[in-house]
């Protein structure tokens, strides 16, 4: 752990403990976020990201639950604390965008009640200072006159101006870490794009560290520097985003590619992966990704593939090993 | 707000009038006045003169109007049953069924809120099962048996409570009626003030809890903890705010249906309430008592309602804001 490192996530893992049994819904997860670094990551519905996510301030549902692993942040292992120190963490230094900005604020709330009851349960300020914080962090996300926005209620507001709100209200403590989980999927295209415009101008400015997890690897390239790609509950690839935009190692991640529309071909279907990811209680044994692999071999459906270094990024994958070998 | 209290009135005013076309209809229709009037002894033509003069014998129409412009007077004719005008008979008594149903809704509202809440915030508690097992059968037994039981518990076998009646009373300056301001009348209104709740309390538990279960599983809680807000907090603004509003709903409902069955526990324990009255008028076939009865509880419903779609308002920002428009 450089002195740069702000988060490190070590073998992860995320148990459900359901009726029929136990499942891994996070399989070893491994990946670090240096300060000011965006990180992406990518997978399907059901992959584990937005769980992997979750279980960074160790807010999964229940019955899931963090069975191994460690999670260490500025030096401590966010896994281990006790809920009140995980408490004072959450949303002070690192704190969550989520999905559905209709869904996320209270609807018999102010706008004001929402932003200063967070600044108070981290700081110990007057109603007037925590206030003065709120107004700031308002102008910061261009909502324009935050004064009077206060005193209003999210249904007074359009679900692009509620995201605004939302990411207004994970700036109140100037977090290290911001936790976006697919922050721009349930809004327009246009809205799309502005929301992402404005995470990434105010993580440049404030030099704050993001982990964007998103399906669509257009918004991730746009955004990231780094990316992961997520399936059946383990990292695949693992890169510079570049790198992986343009040179995808792993045949999962050229089949998302290749998935996605071009501009060139005006004409004809779209590219698909054959299959459908399996769900949780259905893994294959093996590499999870084989039955639906173009470059199966025959290793892949008795071991899993490792996370090994393949030029600038690590792929876990045996055909792209054993390439590299020949 | 104006808009809102001129659409109140409006729909007060269409309840008042089914209520009063009910009651012209038990006034006039159930059994023949004249022959409450009138001894075996009076002739056919007699009967018939009486009836002219009275009015019994206009159009139906006209009937109902003379009857509205008596009610909208306060006159909605005499109790046979006491000699005086209806109206002021069940006045009279109001304050006794007012009494016992706020101490019904007081039990229920001090402590369904805090059974549901924990019922929700501990759903696997021992305490919760005790808590939502007792309720189930709450909600089974019918009042007057709960009532009876009381009674032999706590009045027969302990003989800690009274039984019956509502024990010493105070008239208050403006003719108001208390029992609740002497010891004797606090102990005459536990077992029935019990006994009433018994039949609302279970049920909103049940209420509390399913709906803040429900709001606990919302998107804008698992915020509400991701911003590293306090529990007490997340439980007892975000989710509780919440779960408010259907429980204001029902809640309205509720009331108005604690006030029919004071007919039930009053008549148990022999409270000189409204109820207790009104069995007595339908057992007498006392029209007017009934007429005034309906009357006054109709009334009762109307501000009820209204009271509690305020109450709504206040709460619930959307409906605050579409009424200032």
């Amino acid at each position: 752990m450089t002195p740069e490192t702000l988060l490190q996530v070590k073998d992860l893992e995320v148990t459900f403990a359901l009726r029929s049994g136990k499942y891994q819904a996070v399989k070893g997860v491994t990946f670090d976020v240096a300060k000011g670094e965006r990180l992406g990551l990518v997978g399907e519905s059901g992959a584990g990201k937005s769980i992997t996510g979750f279980s960074i301030i160790n807010l999964i549902s229940q019955p899931g639950y963090i069975s191994g692993g460690q999670v260490l942040f500025e030096g401590r292992d966010l896994s281990k604390l006790s809920p009140e120190e995980m408490r004072s963490i959450r949303g002070d230094r690192v704190a969550m965008i989520f999905q559905d900005p209709m869904m996320t604020l209270n609807p018999v709330l102010t706008i004001g009640q929402q932003m200063l009851e967070t600044v108070r349960a981290h700081r110990n300020v007057s109603g007037d200072e925590a206030r003065a914080i709120a107004m700031d962090k308002l102008a910061k996300v261009h909502i324009s006159s935050p004064e009077r926005r206060l005193k209003q209620y999210p249904h007074e507001f359009s679900g692009g101006m509620r995201q605004r709100i939302v990411i207004a209200i994970s700036l109140l403590s100037d977090p290290a870490l911001i936790i976006a989980d697919e922050p721009s999927t349930a809004l327009d295209v246009t809205i799309q794009a502005e929301i992402m415009e404005l995470l990434l101008e105010l993580c440049e400015s404030d030099r704050m560290g993001l982990i964007l997890i998103s399906h669509d690897l257009g918004v991730v390239s746009q955004v990231t520097q780094r990316m992961a790609i997520m399936y059946a509950g383990y990292i695949v690839e693992v890169g510079p985003t570049a790198e992986i935009i343009t040179n995808p190692s792993h045949p999962y991640t050229q089949g998302l590619l290749a998935a996605l529309p071009g501009l060139q071909k005006r004409r004809g279907r779209l590219n698909q992966i054959p299959g459908v990811m399996p769900g949780l209680t259905s893994i294959p044994p093996g590499c999870p990704f084989h039955p639906r692999c173009q470059s199966v071999m025959p290793v892949c459906s008795e071991k899993i593939p490792a996370l090994c270094d393949h030029g600038a990024v690590r792929v876990a994958c045996h055909a792209v090993t054993q390439e590299a070998r020949s | 707000m104006f808009a809102f209290f001129i659409r109140r009135a409006g729909q007060a005013a269409l309840v008042m009038v089914v209520i009063s076309l009910v009651c012209f209809a038990v006034q006039h229709k159930i059994g023949d006045p004249i022959r409450d009037l009138a001894g075996e002894s009076v002739s056919e033509a007699e009967r018939q003169l009486l009836r002219e003069k009275l009015g019994l014998s206009d159009p139906l129409p006209k009937q109902y109007i003379r009857f509205v412009t008596n009610a909208a007077r306060g006159d909605l004719g005499i109790s046979y049953m006491f000699g005086k005008p209806a109206l002021d008979v069940i006045l009279q008594k109001f304050p006794a069924t007012a009494e016992l149903v706020f101490c019904a809704v007081i039990w229920v509202l001090v402590l369904s809120l805090p059974m549901g809440i924990y019922a929700a915030i501990r759903p696997k508690s021992v305490l919760t099962r005790i808590i939502m097992g007792v309720s189930i059968v709450g909600v089974s037994i019918p009042v007057f048996l709960i009532a009876i039981i009381l009674i032999w518990i706590f009045s027969v076998y302990l003989g800690w409570l009274p039984s019956f009646g509502r024990g010493d009373t105070i008239v208050l300056p403006g003719g108001w009626t208390t029992g609740l301001a002497t010891w004797d009348g606090i102990r005459h209104m536990v077992l029935p003030s019990i006994s009433l709740a018994s039949l609302t309390l279970p049920l909103f538990v049940r209420l509390i809890r399913s709906e803040m279960m429900e709001v606990l599983q919302s998107e804008f809680v698992k915020f509400a903890y991701a911003k590293g807000l306090p529990l007490w907090r997340i439980y007892l603004v975000h989710a509780f705010k919440n779960t408010l509003l259907p429980v204001i709903t029902v809640g309205g409902v509720r009331i108005g249906t604690m006030l029919a069955f004071t007919i039930l526990t009053e008549t148990v324990f022999q409270w000189q309430g409204m109820g207790f009255i009104f069995l007595q008028a339908v057992e007498r076939a006392d029209t007017s008592l009934l007429v005034a009865y309906l009357v006054v509880v109709g009334l009762i419903f109307v501000g009820v309602n209204t009271v509690v779609d305020l109450v709504y308002g206040l709460v619930n920002p959307m409906v605050r804001v579409t009424g200032r428009k």
